[in-house]
């Protein structure tokens, strides 16, 4: 079993080819544990790490991943290149295929960017998220961390908080959980709800406290502050007064709920610091399973096999 | 200038206009229809073309497509668009005035008068502007526009956002007797939208335009045409909703005529998967529910014609990611095939149906000639092969651009031969 040639998504992936990558993640977590970080899995390959979105984690983190395993990277953010002077996608595609590159790894403002891009070269394409459709790492890695916590994926019940309609971590989160067997619900204001969304298979919670009461785990999504302009939402303090994830509202939960969130955090607005900080927070494990589920992903796609995961992790 | 009369044996004549259904000949004559029946005698001098077996009907007439002249000669100019016009089946096809610059002056329209004429090929009528530059502020000179040679006005490719202006237009054109054709959208349900909002759009993460936003305005516009007495002619009508508004407007018998594409009544939301931009237009392709109301408001009237919206567009302007691609896809040379493959083929419209759909009734709505084989009346006939298979090849297509959704499609039925004041200006090689 492979991944094909690019990953674009998780919609696209099989149940296996999810499992795949987490089980591949395993023995990589390893690997930044150690004093000396790196395996040579990925010597002697050339990744491109095209940025035309700000990114400070993703980035730094597809970043670590790829000099973990050895490979040689560059790294391209829109400002400043030939992007900034009006040079098309498929041209800046073509430019570096010409550089004979084994990979890129591109983040962009469009929806379907990563795919787009895949479909016009031969290098291996990983979506590091495109527009409000997919950020499959973070999806993956979110994933990898429930697991960590739970031992298992299926029957959990996770819920998405938050802007669901412009986020791109809500629709990897929904597609991965569900193929591997989780319950999904999605909570928020019905402005931040995309059309149809229930005929993805998820529960919509239309209050965070329904959200608390039916799950097993939160996954709170940032809130990008422009969506006030946007006029989808009042203000920043309504939201955190109707949806902030607060200590007093965990209070009443039947159990105690993991919190994950995918940074960078708003601390007051859709989380507040002592949730975030708190005993049940996963936010700073997921950053650390980032680098591994990104490892195992550029491992798989260059052709690397599951079974000498372990020994190209290094692991005994 | 003398010209060689036409003599079309033995074919199906099918005259909407008239009610005729009738296998028979046809004579053309100094660029007239002179007669029409079964065993017509050919003059000596005529030019015969055998049509045994095919359809014959007055001329294709599509009330809206893009030319893209003056402005944008790299994607079509009047002289390719009526080519392709004619080889779609068009004898005549009416230009939206959004050229660069904009046709809201006696000038631009007299400009595409003499490049249709000089071309020679279907006919070109000009719309103009409602508004100058299209600007929605300040209504153009109609007078002057109708003086020229336009057929209508409109602002297609913007809405007329402020129902002031879609008021005084509708009441000042009533002077001049031509439609009001109006884009429906609002600007604010609609702004940043990529595609239908639907399920689609909540997968592929793209913004959509919810059915409202057309909707809104198509209710807008039937009040304002109740109000002034005006005649509104809504365009490329996409949704349920818009269907049933015209049905109750139409019941209530305001002036209002409507028009609806090709890739309406044959695709849905899910043409856009993969991020296709040839799949990109607006109004943008809707859900299944509506793509069945637009066929069955072709069948039983509401909608009164089929139009193209043929938009040209450079092949790099597709080529890019879908938020940044333009609206818009060429449908000159598929239209007529679609709507005998998906329309008559399929069982909705009989052929005569078709035929007022597309000749017989826009030429009523928008008082032009042709529409009718009446003898006397304007010697435009199309020759139609209704059953010959064929496969959409956009690499063959005349017009300069390539932008279809269809490339690839089996389709039935095309046009054969294509004549305009009893000329061939269209003869399909084979």
């Amino acid at each position: 079993m492979s991944l094909g040639k690019d990953l674009v998504g998780l919609e696209p992936l099989s149940a296996e080819q999810i499992r795949l990558i987490l089980d591949t993640a395993e023995p990589f977590k390893e690997v930044s544990e150690r004093p000396i970080k790196k395996v040579p899995a990925l010597r002697g390959k050339t990744i491109v790490n095209l940025f035309f979105e700000a990114s400070t984690r993703t980035r730094i983190s597809f970043e670590f991943a790829e000099k973990r395993l050895s490979a040689d990277t560059v790294n391209v953010a829109s400002a400043g290149s030939s992007v900034s002077k009006g040079e098309t996608l498929v041209d800046t595609a073509r430019n570096l295929e010409a550089m004979r590159i084994d990979m890129v790894v591109i983040r962009h403002g469009a929806s379907g960017a990563a795919q787009f891009l895949g479909q016009r070269i031969r290098s291996n394409v990983i979506n590091a998220g495109d527009g409000k459709h997919e950020h499959p790492t973070q999806g993956l890695l979110d994933m990898l961390t429930l697991r960590d916590r739970f031992k298992r994926i299926e029957g959990l019940k996770v819920a998405i908080c938050g802007d669901i309609l412009h986020s791109r971590v809500a629709r990897s989160n929904i597609w991965g959980l569900l193929k591997l067997g989780a319950e999904v619900g999605v909570c928020g204001p019905a402005s931040l709800l995309p059309r149809n969304v229930h005929e993805l298979g998820v529960t919509v919670l239309p209050r965070i406290e329904d959200a608390i009461q039916w799950a097993d785990a939160l996954n709170v999504l940032r809130l990008q502050l422009e969506r006030m302009q946007g006029g989808f939402l009042p203000s920043l303090r309504e939201y955190n007064r109707v949806f902030g994830v607060t200590s007093d509202r965990l209070a009443k939960a039947p159990k105690d709920l993991l919190i994950l969130h995918p940074g960078p955090m708003n601390r007051g607005v859709e989380i507040d610091s002592d949730v975030a900080d708190g005993p049940h927070s996963v936010i700073l494990p997921q950053v650390t399973n980032g680098v591994a589920i990104r490892m195992a992903v550029l491992y798989l796609l260059a052709g690397g096999s599951p079974d000498w995961a372990h020994q190209a992790g290094g692991a005994e | 200038m003398t010209m060689r009369p036409i003599f079309i044996r033995g074919g199906r004549v099918i005259d909407p206009s008239r009610g005729t259904d009738a296998t028979g000949d046809l004579l053309l004559r100094n660029g007239k229809i002179e007669a029409q029946g079964p065993g017509l005698g050919r003059p000596d001098d005529a030019e015969i073309i055998e049509a045994a077996g095919r359809v014959v009907a007055p001329g294709l007439i599509d009330l809206h497509v893009h030319l893209r002249e003056p402005g944008q000669e790299d994607v079509e100019t009047v002289a390719t668009g009526a080519m392709a016009a004619a080889a779609g089946g068009f004898s005549a096809v009416c230009a939206m005035p959004n050229t660069d610059p904009v046709t809201d002056n006696q000038a631009a329209v007299g400009f595409i008068v003499s490049q249709a004429q000089r071309a020679g090929k279907a006919r070109v009528y000009p719309i103009g502007a409602i508004s100058l530059g299209q600007q929605g502020q300040q209504l153009a000179e109609f007078g002057e526009l109708v003086g020229a040679g336009a057929v209508a006005v409109s602002d297609d490719g913007k809405p007329v956002v402020s129902s002031h202006l879609m008021r005084t237009a509708l009441e000042y054109a009533r002077t001049f007797g031509i439609p009001v054709a109006d884009h429906c959208e609002d600007p604010t349900l609609a702004a940043g939208g990529a595609m239908h909002e639907g399920l689609v759009s909540t997968r592929l993460g793209l913004k959509g335009v919810p059915a409202a936003a057309e909707e809104i305005m198509v209710a807008r516009d039937i009040v304002l045409a109740e109000l002034t007495g005006g005649h509104v002619h809504l365009c490329h009508m996409s949704t349920r909703g818009s269907v049933e508004l015209i049905r109750r407007a139409k019941d209530k018998g305001l002036r209002v005529t409507a028009e609806a594409c090709p890739h309406h009544f044959t695709l849905t939301h899910e043409a856009a998967e993969g991020y296709n931009t040839n799949a990109k237009m607006n109004p943008p392709l809707r859900e299944p529910e509506d793509r069945e109301a637009i066929r069955q408001g072709l069948r039983d009237g509401t909608i009164d014609v089929i139009c193209t919206d043929h938009a040209p567009h450079h092949y790099d302007a597709k080529e890019r990611e879908f938020d940044d691609a333009p609206n818009g896809i060429i449908g000159l040379e598929t239209a007529l095939g679609l709507g005998l493959t998906e329309l008559v083929h399929g069982g909705l419209l009989d052929l005569p149906t078709l035929v007022a759909r597309m000749s017989t009734m826009p030429a009523k709505i928008f008082r032009l000639p042709g529409g009718t084989l009446a003898p006397g009346s304007a010697g435009d006939v199309v020759i139609i092969d209704p059953d010959v298979p064929w496969t959409v090849d956009p690499m063959a297509f005349y017009s300069k651009s390539r932008n279809t959704p269809f490339g690839g499609r089996h389709l039935r039925g095309r046009a054969d031969v294509t004549i305009v004041r009893g000329q061939v200006v269209f003869r399909r090689a084979g």
